[in-house]
């Protein structure tokens, strides 16, 4: 009653980091629980990821049936609710992911388990879980605590911790699958591959990024002017691409690319956690905001805190002047 | 196509101040400006834009107070047909899993094919109403969809994953989606249909009213609690760049050109 367990999360052959750093945190609980973490492996032909689990959680626990050979939430749902009856985790954790919001929300209605979304951090206190999460864009955080009986459950936010390095050596064991037939209600048809675009921003030496902050299409000509003055590529936050203001290959963030350039001039952007974690690895960030609370600021090497229309436009002057 | 489409108003925090007020659970919402959440407003686009092709009804639910109405009148004069708004003082908003259980009580009575909600509100960032309101239901759902196809009965989703990779999945109807945001290009309610949607039926109802007690939904039967709210300390290493706007877009030029950044 004292493990926890860790939903595997991969795609088209590969692990995702998502299970590596949820594993970490994993491990540094069960060392307060008194617990294992268990990696929960279901997929078909995954004995390679089972095997490269085991550097990372004192158990794996893998189901292989081709019934999961792509994720469907469904064939998950009633997999981990038949598992679940024999094994009482103390905590199952999953990532805060694509995957992750598409089942736990489900699970832990059938199952009536406690259940907070989008958890930064996770403290045993006084023999109790606190989850931690974010509101009002990262402005606010929120201390949660669960009632109730465990299982617990939480989705748990990409890119909050380092992907590890192995640091344990657990043991494998391959379990049977619960599900006897494929279901018809919901089927995975195909993957779609990113849009391939005519810039690409993972090899941009230099990015001008603009966000919600720049308010209209027609401000964009005072960014391309910038991005010219000093040969940048331009790129995106969601609210821009959404907006139509440049195609979705230039969109930073966890759907999007994810960009390591030598610099990131951030426009107007405020900064939600699915934005810095795209862009966290440049080397030197420089933000634009009006905002002195945006959440951009705290990745920033350079901040400006100031109306961009006012600052942009004589930025660009002045580089246009020193550049001859 | 009979659909439901659930929206919720929010607060635009963007570039706003945000302070807890004296309950520590709460945020000061006084100076705020209020809006249709970003995600649910691609929502009602998308529930308009399949109406106009294949037929049948838009209704918009919202768990709210009376506040809403306004946003609720907008998304009728976008083409929907009428609203019901759920106003109950007991509703506990702390937990996503009750908030669904309200909207499912409020629609699983009714004629529908599909529910749309937003993937994602912009205050709370649960991601998580709309999936545990399919349990709810007893339906299939698709998460974070960024395109739609309906067609036979079923629903082609195009759920958007990470590195601007998606999957299509088909599912039966009646399901639930989560629109994700740049779905569609929402449209202004265009004046004709704000006048139109003040004769349209916006039924308000309680908790009562839907057979649900309030030892379900409320704060003491949540199996989670919101302890406290608290501003975090923003660890920035960041120089600051001071002086007016002119000046402070100079130093930035010289601090580019000096310090080998571009």
């Amino acid at each position: 009653m004292s493990n926890i367990f860790v939903l595997v999360e991969h795609r088209q052959g590969e692990l995702r980091d998502i299970t590596l750093e949820m594993l970490t945190k994993a491990s540094q609980l069960a060392e307060k629980t008194g617990g294992e973490t268990v990696a929960l492996l279901l997929g078909n032909g995954v004995d390679s990821h089972a095997e490269k689990l085991t550097g990372y959680s004192d158990k794996v626990l893998y189901m292989d049936d081709p019934l999961f050979e792509d994720y469907n939430s469904e064939k998950y749902q009633k997999a981990l609710v038949a598992f679940f009856k024999e094994q009482k985790p103390y905590l199952v954790m999953m990532g805060h992911t694509a995957q992750g919001v598409d089942l736990a929300p489900a699970l832990a209605v059938e199952l009536k388990m406690p259940f907070v979304t989008d958890v930064i951090d996770l403290e045993y206190v006084d023999d109790k879980l606190q989850p931690l999460r974010q509101y009002y864009g990262g402005k606010v955080n929120a201390e949660f605590s669960f009632k109730g009986e465990p299982p617990y459950l939480v989705t748990f936010r990409e890119a909050t911790l380092e992907v590890p390095e192995p640091f344990k050596s657990g043991k494998v064991e391959k379990i049977d699958s619960p599900l006897k037939e494929d279901i018809d209600y919901r089927k995975f048809l195909e993957y779609i591959e990113a849009e391939v675009g005519d810039v690409d921003i993972t090899q941009s030496e230099i990015l001008v990024a603009v966000g919600r902050g720049v308010k209209e299409e027609k401000n964009m000509a005072m960014i391309e002017e910038l991005a010219s003055a000093i040969k940048a590529d331009i790129c995106a936050s969601r609210a821009a691409t959404d907006a139509g203001w440049l195609p979705h290959d230039r969109q930073v963030g966890t759907s999007g690319k994810t960009v390591k350039p030598k610099l990131y001039i951030a426009i107007g952007i405020s900064g939600a956690f699915q934005h810095l974690a795209g862009m966290k690895g440049a080397k030197t960030i420089i933000a634009i905001n009006k905002d002195p609370e945006a959440p951009i600021f705290a990745e920033a090497d350079y901040a400006i805190i100031d109306d961009l229309f006012k600052v942009v436009p004589k930025l660009t002057e002045k580089l246009q002047e020193l550049r001859g | 196509m009979n659909t439901f489409v659930c929206v919720k108003r929010v607060p635009d925090t963007s570039e706003a101040e945000v302070k807890v007020d004296a309950t520590e659970k709460d945020v000061d919402s006084s100076k705020f400006s209020f809006d249709i959440n970003d995600a649910d407003n691609y929502a009602v686009e998308e529930a308009v834009q399949i109406k106009e092709a294949q037929g049948g009804t838009v209704q918009v639910l919202c768990c709210g107070p009376q506040d809403a109405d306004m946003m609720i009148r907008m998304a009728l004069a976008k083409g929907g047909d009428s609203a019901m708004r759920i106003d109950d003082p007991r509703i506990n908003f702390s937990d996503p899993l009750q908030v669904a259980k309200v909207l499912a009580a409020a629609i699983k009575e009714q004629e529908y094919d599909l529910v749309l909600t937003g993937c994602w509100a912009d205050d709370d960032g649960f991601m998580a109403v709309g999936v545990a309101l399919a349990e709810e239901l007893g339906i299939p759902h698709a998460a974070m969809v960024k395109k739609v196809e309906v067609e036979d009965g079923k629903v082609k989703a195009h759920r958007e994953l990470e590195g601007g990779i998606s999957e299509v999945v088909e599912i039966t109807l009646p399901a639930v989606l989560t629109i994700q945001t740049g779905i569609n290009e929402p449209r202004y309610a265009p004046i004709r249909g704000i006048r139109q949607a003040q004769k349209k039926e916006l039924k308000v109802l309680k908790l009562d009213d839907l057979g649900i007690s309030e030892e379900e939904v409320s704060e003491d039967s949540s199996l989670i609690e919101l302890k406290r709210f608290y501003i975090p300390e923003v660890e920035s290493k960041a120089e600051i760049i001071e002086g007016e706007p002119e000046e402070k877009a100079e130093k930035l030029a010289e601090k580019m050109v000096k310090g080998g950044l571009i």
